[in-house]
Parts: structure tokens; sequence; C-alpha cells
């Protein structure tokens, strides 16, 4: 055999080892959730009775719901304040304070989540100390998911905000439009995939975060994530590769939709913007 | 704009309002909570509260900097252990990401141009699923009667179960597995710009496959190694999820200290210290992490 096919096969090899790697876990939970033992690691015969547990497990149902309400929220405060902190960053590239900004910005990116939990609700306590409000609960979640969400969300939205160079801008503004109309009529179209895709993301991180959740909430108010985790550390429970194969099934789903969904736009796009150009060529 | 406008009316304009919504956000939920961490590291419990650190009773303020808790830390022995081996399981998972992750973004890089998307949107297809979930599914993988030592032993190749779980295997196995992503995808995006020319050149001029690797192609990706271990080791360091779930009790790491400190021992000073201590020990990665992404944009 020749050096090249060796190499060949070696990297073919590596590739699917680190994929098989990577499925392995994910393809085991949605295999055994249907598997009937109690012991989740025996197979016996393939049954739906861990579905049937999870449609009666009223504390998860109730999680899920919770987190779900959550994660949709704060995705939309992300998307908003996100946004916000990527025009003041990419447009105006000098005013006081954009060092403290812009390294405000990434903190929550880079801080371990124990570090911006627990700086998180020591300032809301001491806000409660001195002004009575907020307690503990949904709102102090959300501020927490949307803190962290806002930082990813910034970094999504200024990848695209660098795409784009502001000379349709220009020219909306050269025919007159006003401030506000070039937002709405020029740069939010344009900025639309960028503003899904940062509010697909901040949603899947909010509605998997646990270690925020276990700081913010308060009584009554246990997300999805953290039921999981407090069953997890007790042991195994087959309820929950019934949960996770749902979650899976529905992530997968948006996901491969969202990115054909995205391609789609952009090529509809580049047709237009092809179109455009030749029209005013002729 | 007139000099005479008034602070509101230039709060409204464009400009200031695009830039004032985020600066108060996080001004408010960033700045002043890592302050507030501070304040606290520097007072000590009284009963169920933090003492002030300022004191108005004498009708001026007096500060008073407690630094028991730091005290602590830098004599008890088994924090200076506790974080040592954090640093030490940071390193080891960077480590292991990059043996397995430079050659895979490096076979990606090569593959056919046409396959590349398809085998980056499997890379990050794991990424959106829970991270928690995939943590859980490591641990039916690898208990004592988990689903690994049940099929080595139906299969016959071990008598009995193998012990995986709650050691620095185990914790390993899940951090890598958790990152290795964040390693893959910044080799990926700087070696699929290496220009082939280079090493088309070197075998041209008779040097072997495997120097021309070492003298061009890693040198070359110099920024994305930067990159990709720093985006593993930076949020290792203070990961609790996954000692707590796979490390079992005798792993040491920070997060879970710092997690015991406040839920377990309500102590809020000296989780609030150890909060400190974490951080300090993070802004050296990234001000390597800073300074080589400031090179790679300058180039």
């Amino acid at each position: 055999m020749s050096q090249a096919t060796n190499n060949k096969i070696f990297s073919n090899l590596w590739m699917i080892a680190v994929y098989l790697f990577l499925y392995l876990p994910i393809l085991t939970l949605v295999v055994y959730s249907f598997n009937d033992s109690k012991l989740i690691s025996t197979w016996t015969h393939a049954s739906l009775r861990w579905y049937e547990a999870l449609i009666k497990d009223d504390d998860l149902i109730s999680a899920v719901l919770l987190s779900l309400k959550i994660a949709g929220i704060s995705a939309l405060m992300s998307v908003f304040f996100g946004t916000f902190t990527a025009f003041a960053l990419n447009r105006y590239k000098r005013f006081t304070g954009r060092t403290l900004l812009s390294s405000m910005s990434s903190m929550p990116l880079v801080m371990p989540d124990v570090i911006v939990g627990l700086s998180l609700l020591l300032m809301i306590i001491s806000v409660q100390h001195w002004l009575g409000f907020p307690d503990k609960g949904l709102f102090t979640i959300l501020l927490g998911h949307a803190l962290l969400g806002t930082a990813y969300a910034a970094v999504v939205v200024t990848s695209r905000l660098r795409e784009m160079d502001g000379k349709l801008d220009e020219a909306a503004m050269d025919l007159g439009c006003k401030p506000w109309q070039v937002f709405y009529l020029v740069t939010l179209p344009l900025l639309l995939p960028a503003l899904i895709s940062a509010f697909l993301l901040t949603f899947t991180l909010s509605f998997d975060d646990v270690v925020l959740s276990s700081f913010l909430s308060g009584p009554g108010y246990s997300t999805m994530p953290m039921v999981i985790f407090s069953r997890a550390r007790l042991g195994l429970n087959p309820t929950i590769n019934a949960v996770a194969t749902v979650t899976i099934v529905v992530v997968t789903i948006a996901v491969i939709a969202s990115s054909f969904y995205t391609s789609h736009q952009e090529r509809k796009r580049k047709r237009e913007e092809a179109q455009a150009y030749s029209d005013s060529n002729k | 704009m007139a000099i005479n406008q008034g602070f509101f009316s230039r709060l409204l304009d464009g400009k200031h309002a695009v830039i004032s919504i985020p600066y108060f956000w996080f001004i408010l939920l960033a700045a002043i909570p890592i302050l507030i961490i501070l304040k606290i590291s520097l007072s000590e419990m009284q009963g169920t509260s933090v003492s002030n650190m300022i004191d108005w009773s004498n009708g001026w303020p007096k500060l008073t900097l407690n630094f028991s808790s730091y005290q602590f830390i830098f004599s008890d022995s088994l924090y200076l252990k506790t974080y040592l081996s954090s640093i030490k399981y940071a390193l080891l998972t960077t480590l292991i990401c990059l043996v397995i992750g430079y050659p895979f973004a490096y076979f990606m890089a090569r593959s056919p141009k046409h396959l590349q998307p398809m085998l980056l949107m499997l890379i990050m297809l794991p990424f959106w699923t829970s991270f928690l979930l995939r943590i859980y599914a490591w641990k039916t993988l690898l208990e004592n009667n988990g689903i690994i030592n049940n099929v080595l032993m139906s299969m016959g190749v071990i008598d009995a179960p193998i012990a995986m779980m709650n050691t620095p295997f185990s914790l390993m196995i899940g951090m890598v597995y958790s990152y290795l992503p964040f390693m893959i995808l910044p080799l990926y995006a700087n070696l699929s710009k290496l220009d082939i020319r280079y090493l088309e050149a070197a075998a041209d001029l008779g040097t072997s496959p495997f120097k021309a690797f070492w003298l061009i192609t890693v040198p070359l990706s110099k920024a994305g190694i930067i990159a990709g271990s720093m985006l593993v080791f930076i949020p290792t360091i203070g990961e609790y999820v996954i000692p707590e779930l796979l490390g079992g009790s005798s792993t040491l790491m920070i997060g879970r200290v710092l997690w015991n400190e406040f839920f377990s021992n309500n102590d809020w000073p000296m989780a609030s210290a150890v909060a400190v201590v974490m951080i300090l020990l993070i802004l050296v990665p990234m001000a390597i992490y800073n300074k080589s992404q400031a090179e790679a944009e300058a180039k």
C-alpha cells in the first residue's frame, strides 16, 4: 500500500474515532431511554415505560415549563442588550470608557459560572437589604441568564456587523431616511439572521444552565437542569434519559431547520444583491 | 452638536442612547457584583449576614478591612492544594484536547471542500444539546454497574467491573469531552486558511512531510493553538458541574470548594475570597489570550 493511502486511512480513522467519542454518550442516552429495565445499564427489552413515567412526573414537567419560559424571556433580553452592546462597540470606535465596556461585556464569557452566580447573588442581596426587593425567584434567574446571554449575543451580532460595511446605511441616509428609518428598513433586516442565531444560542444557554440558576433561584423555582442535576447527583434515573431524548430530538430539528433557513436567506440576499447590481449597470 | 445641550437631550440622541443602555446593564450586573465580592471578601460573618466594612456609628466613617479569609486561604494547605490541583486538571485537559484536536482539525481542513461544512456542523451539534445531559450520559456509561462495564463483562473481557467513576479518569473524560469542540473550532479556522503552497515549496526543496509539518504548519498555526488552549484552560479551572457529577469526593476542584463554602458552610466572605483568588488566577491566561487575538487581528 502506498504512503498516501496509509495516511488517508489514518486520518479517516482519527476523525471517525473523535466523532464516535462525541456521539457515543448521546446515542446511549437515546437508546437506553427505550430500555424496560429499572437498572439503567442492563438492557432487557424495548418499551416506552420511562416516557409514561415522564408524562406523569409533575415536578419535571413544571420544571421544563419554567425553563422554557425563562429561556424565552431571557433570550429576548439577551438579544436586545447584546445588539446594543455590539452597536456601541462596532459603530462608535471612540468614546469614553469603550475599553471598560468591551471588557465588561466579555467578562461573563471568561468568568467561571460559580463566580458570576455568586457575585450576582451577593449584589441582589445587597439591593434587597437596601430597597426591600427583588426577591429571589423568576426575576433574579432572568437577570443572571440575560447577563450571560447578552455577552454571547454581542459576539454573534458583532461578527455580522463586521461583514456589513455600512454603505447601505449611508445610501439610505443620502436618500433621505431618518436614522430610525435606516435602522428599521435597512440595518435590522440585514441583521435578522444574526439576531435569530443569537436568540437560539442564548435560549439554549439559558435552557442548559444549572449553576447560575442554583445561585439565583428562590423557593418554588426549580428549573429543568436543577431538577436533573439534583437527581443525577443521587444516582441514575431512566426518566432523565427520556427527557434527554425529547430535548435532543427537538434541538437537532431546530438546529438543522435554522441552518437551512439562514443559508437559504443568505443565498436569497446574494441573489438580490447581484440582481440589483446588474440592473443598475444596464 | 451644540455645547449648551442638556444632559438628558444628549442622552436621547442616537449615539449616547446606544452606548448608555449596555453601559448601565453591564455596570449593574457585571462591574458592581465583582466589587461587592471584593468588599465581602474583606469582611467577616456576623450571625447570618456579613459585617459592615464602613462603620458610621461615631458620626464619621471608619473603614475596617478584614483579611482573615485570605490569611486562611494562604495558610491552610487544603486550599493551596485545591488551587494547584485545579490548575493541574485544567492543564491536563488542555493538553489532551490539543493532542486529540490538532490532528482532527488538520485532517478536517484537508478533507474535500464540499464535506467541510457538514463535518463542522457535526462538531457543533453536540454543543447544542444539553451539556448537563451529556455529562449525565457519561455517568451511565462509566458507573461500576454502568454500560461499559456491563458490555465488557458480558463479552467476557473482564470478570469484575473496572472502577472508572469518581476517579481522575472519569473527571478527565468529562472535561475533555465537553471542551474538545472549543479546541477544534479555532484550530480549524486557522488551519483551513493555511497556504498550501508553503508546503509544496518545502516538498520541492526536498523537505520530508514530517519535517515540513513541524517547521511550517505548526509555527503558522500558533495563533490557533493559543486561542484553542486558552478557550479550554480558562473555563476548566473553575468548572463545577463536571467534578461534582463525575469527579467524586477525592478529586479537588476549586469551583466545588467555592460552592460548598457558600451553600454548606454559609461562609460568604470565604466564598468571596476564594472567588477573588480564582479571578486573579484567570487573569494570566486571559492576558495571553487577548494578546494573541490582538496580534492575529493586526496581521
